[in-house]
């Protein structure tokens, strides 16, 4: 296995997908000449051209639009948005349109599309621009919704979303974008969608999560085994479908459940999984299922509340003392 | 800071115990683990050790009474430390403690004014004193259902007093496994002529069991008879040859270890029905039920399949003798995988037995008779005993209860092939 940043995996998912089925091409701002704004696509048009390289105006809505025309004519379009803060202008081509096609002409037609781009929070960009939008997607029945938070996974999932038959919301985070894991080179490394993984095993306590706050969890979960905790971290990778299997499984081993999100926690994907756990597993819950989140408020520019208003390791480890009933760690 | 002495459940079915002794005296002081006093329970006299260190500055059940598991039946503390508060909490138990009386703590703030989580398991009002509702989470209700605690008798460590996980996981250490009594033939009072007799602890718990064995659990009723001339021969030449031992064994004493060795052979048989699943147990222990004076007790042979006869005839008889003396210790009569009860000594031909909860199945034995069989054609004289198996059809289906019985059949009619 080679290590690679999660910016070349991704990378060497479109050129593989590209070089197997010459339907797939790539258009979005700046994606060819520059070769993306965060570089994913460095190469491609060199390699592909521009029938299948294409750059775009400012217009999401527009070539949001055209993807789906494309992809309802037989073509595969990946569509990157330079942020999903811009992407808010295209909902109507995502949620009214990508998503409805197949069940609005009875399975006549389908929509195999993935809009790709990077998602949530960075740094001090405001609060226009550092929104968690995984729930406007995840809400809407006919989208596929998928966050990867390590390279292996980023470049597994969007193959999978490439070949998926419906639209497909690939998240990616723009803080990992240098972030280095192992990825198998092979060309077949496809994760499939809906399936979710345990990154970490443990039987005190699960903390579930998706996307980059992944990164967060194993760090809790690391300074929980120095006092002897055992922490299971279960990461989504998908949101839509959702694997509550493996959600329950874990929380029916350790009784209790923490959902950690870079989002808001207002009908939040936190809000849905507590819902699914409870219903599913209340006999095996010996708390409630807290959660970890973005303060319910726009994104802060100044650092020091940015850094007060998103999920802290800090915050995490309070939460996990309280549902396993511990008092402070200083106290122990 | 003080501590209160509560009545402690000091048997797995005990509602109350009555204080026969205090080994201390007010003013006297107190090491934590020391021996504070005799507890009698339904089973036995116990011994009640302090939880805490200090002066026993009160006693409030003094002895010869009784106090309700969960009381505070004395108070520890400190030279001139004022008690009163404790003191008074002890004498009216069942109102609800001033700082439970107003509305239910937020979280957050029950969080912050709770105590260390060991202290809060011994000094925690019960769960029940806000109002009558138990506070435990979902985990702990399914818990103590399926070890058959009592959610209001526990003490929550959670926040706001919650019963969580871990208070129900202490409650069951200490209280390893559910009643091991067994049911008296019933006596229907027919005359009117007839005396009154006040309901013992072991009485009341013999009732109450019964009622939770009869109903819950579906019994049915296997009969075998056996042919025992071998095991009459082979208990003959064991006893010879342990003559100069000055040991011997009784019939009952090879049928357990026939029976233990069935076990052995017949899993499913030694298994226990557990609310959502079935328990299969990997050890053989067999519950010798035991006339005593105020109903019966069965303690219980461990490992039964790998001792030697003469090893559970000596057992048996040093706990029957402790269990008539109401000495056993509550891990001598729990924990048993299935039951033998004998009344063959009374004459009894053949009879069943009342399953002992968790255990799936129970060997009722007749005694062994002179009875005319037919052999190879001809009305012969055998000696023969009668053998009921009551089966929990949860756990143990007529086939599966058939085969255990054909093996230890077997067994007993050949006893060599217990040595198999």
């Amino acid at each position: 296995m080679a290590e690679i940043t999660y910016r070349e995996a991704l990378n060497q998912a479109l050129t593989e997908e590209m070089e197997r089925d010459g339907a797939v091409f790539l258009m979005g701002e700046e994606v060819a000449q520059y070769q993306g704004a965060y570089k994913v696509s460095k190469g491609l048009l060199e390699k592909f051209g521009h029938r299948r390289v294409l750059d775009t105006p400012i217009s999401e809505l527009g070539f949001a639009g055209l993807g789906v025309g494309a992809a309802l004519v037989g073509l595969r379009p990946v569509i990157e948005f330079m942020t999903f803060n811009f992407a808010f202008l295209a909902l109507d081509q995502l949620t009214n349109t990508a998503a409805k096609w197949r069940y609005m002409s009875g399975g006549q037609f389908k929509v195999p599309i993935v809009f790709r781009g990077p998602n949530g929070p960075a740094l001090q960009v405001a609060a226009q621009h550092s929104h968690a939008c995984e729930t406007y997607y995840f809400h809407a029945p006919g989208l596929k919704v998928v966050a990867p938070a390590t390279p292996a996974d980023a470049k597994g999932l969007l193959k999978s979303a490439i070949r998926d038959e419906d639209p497909v919301i690939v998240l990616e985070g723009e803080l990992l974008y240098n972030m280095k894991g192992e990825v198998p080179e092979n060309g077949e490394h496809v994760v499939p969608i809906g399936k979710a993984d345990v990154k970490r095993e443990g039987t005190d306590l699960s903390i579930v999560t998706h996307g980059p706050a992944l990164h967060l969890a194993l760090q809790a979960a690391a300074e929980l085994e120095k006092d002897g905790v055992s922490v299971e971290v279960v990461d989504l990778r998908s949101l839509r479908p959702l694997d509550a299997e493996t959600i329950l499984a874990s929380v029916k081993k350790t009784n209790r459940a923490i959902y950690l999100e870079q989002g808001w926690p207002f009908g939040g994907i936190g809000a849905q999984v507590a819902s699914i756990i409870q219903e599913e597993a209340f006999d095996w819950l010996d708390a409630p299922v807290l959660r970890v989140t973005q303060a319910d408020v726009p994104m802060p520019y100044a650092k020091n509340l940015e850094l007060t208003a998103k999920p802290s390791l800090e915050r995490t480890l309070r939460a996990c003392e309280r549902v396993l009933y511990r008092n402070g760690r200083a106290g122990r | 800071m003080a501590t209160k002495v509560h009545m402690e459940a000091l048997s797995p079915t005990m509602e109350e115990g009555q204080v026969v002794k205090w080994h201390k005296a007010e003013g006297d002081s107190v090491s934590q683990g020391e021996v504070l006093a005799d507890i009698e329970t339904d089973k036995a006299t116990m011994e009640l050790v302090a939880r805490g260190k200090g002066i026993l500055r009160r006693i409030l059940t003094v002895e010869g009474q009784s106090a309700p598991v969960g009381e505070v039946i004395a108070v520890i503390g400190q030279e001139g430390e004022d008690i009163g508060a404790l003191v008074g909490a002890g004498a009216a138990p069942k109102q609800a403690a001033p700082e439970q009386a107003g509305e239910e703590p937020r979280e957050e703030e029950a969080e912050e004014a709770r105590p260390p989580a060991a202290a809060a398991l011994r000094t925690a009002p019960p769960a029940t004193a806000n109002g009558g509702r138990v506070k435990a989470s979902p985990l702990a209700r399914r818990l103590a259902a399926e070890v058959g605690l009592e959610l209001s008798r526990l003490q929550g460590s959670g926040p706001g007093g919650r019963i969580v996980k871990r208070d129900v996981e202490e409650a069951a250490e200490r209280a390893p496994a559910p009643a091991r009594v067994w049911v008296p033939a019933p006596g229907a009072p027919t005359e009117k002529d007839y005396e009154e007799i006040p309901l013992s602890q072991m009485r009341k718990t013999i009732a109450r069991r019964l009622a939770e064995s009869i109903g819950p659990v579906p019994h049915y009723f296997l009969t075998i008879d056996l042919d025992m001339d071998r095991a009459r021969q082979a208990r003959a030449r064991i006893n010879a040859l342990l003559d100069e031992r000055g040991e011997k064994i009784s019939m009952n004493d090879l049928i357990i270890r026939a029976v233990a060795g069935a076990l052995r052979q017949h899993p499913a048989v030694n298994s226990a029905w557990h609310g959502d699943r079935i328990r299969r147990w990997r050890r053989v222990h067999v519950g010798v039920a035991v006339a005593v004076e105020e109903g019966l007790i069965t303690p219980v042979i461990r490992d039964a399949d790998r001792k030697g006869v003469a090893e559970i005839a000596s057992e048996v008889r040093e706990l029957a003798g402790r269990a008539r003396a109401k000495k056993l210790k509550p891990e001598e009569y729990t924990g048993a995988t299935f039951s033998v009860s004998n009344l063959g000594m009374f004459g009894i031909h053949e009879f069943t037995a009342v399953i002992n909860p968790p255990e799936a199945g129970s060997l009722a034995v007749g005694q062994v008779e002179e009875h005319p069989v037919v052999m190879n054609g001809q009305v012969v004289v055998r000696p023969r005993m009668w053998a009921t198996m009551s089966c929990d059809h949860r756990v143990i289906d007529g086939a599966t209860g058939a085969r255990f019985l054909q093996t230890l059949k077997a067994m007993l009619e050949e006893p060599a092939a217990i040595l198999l």
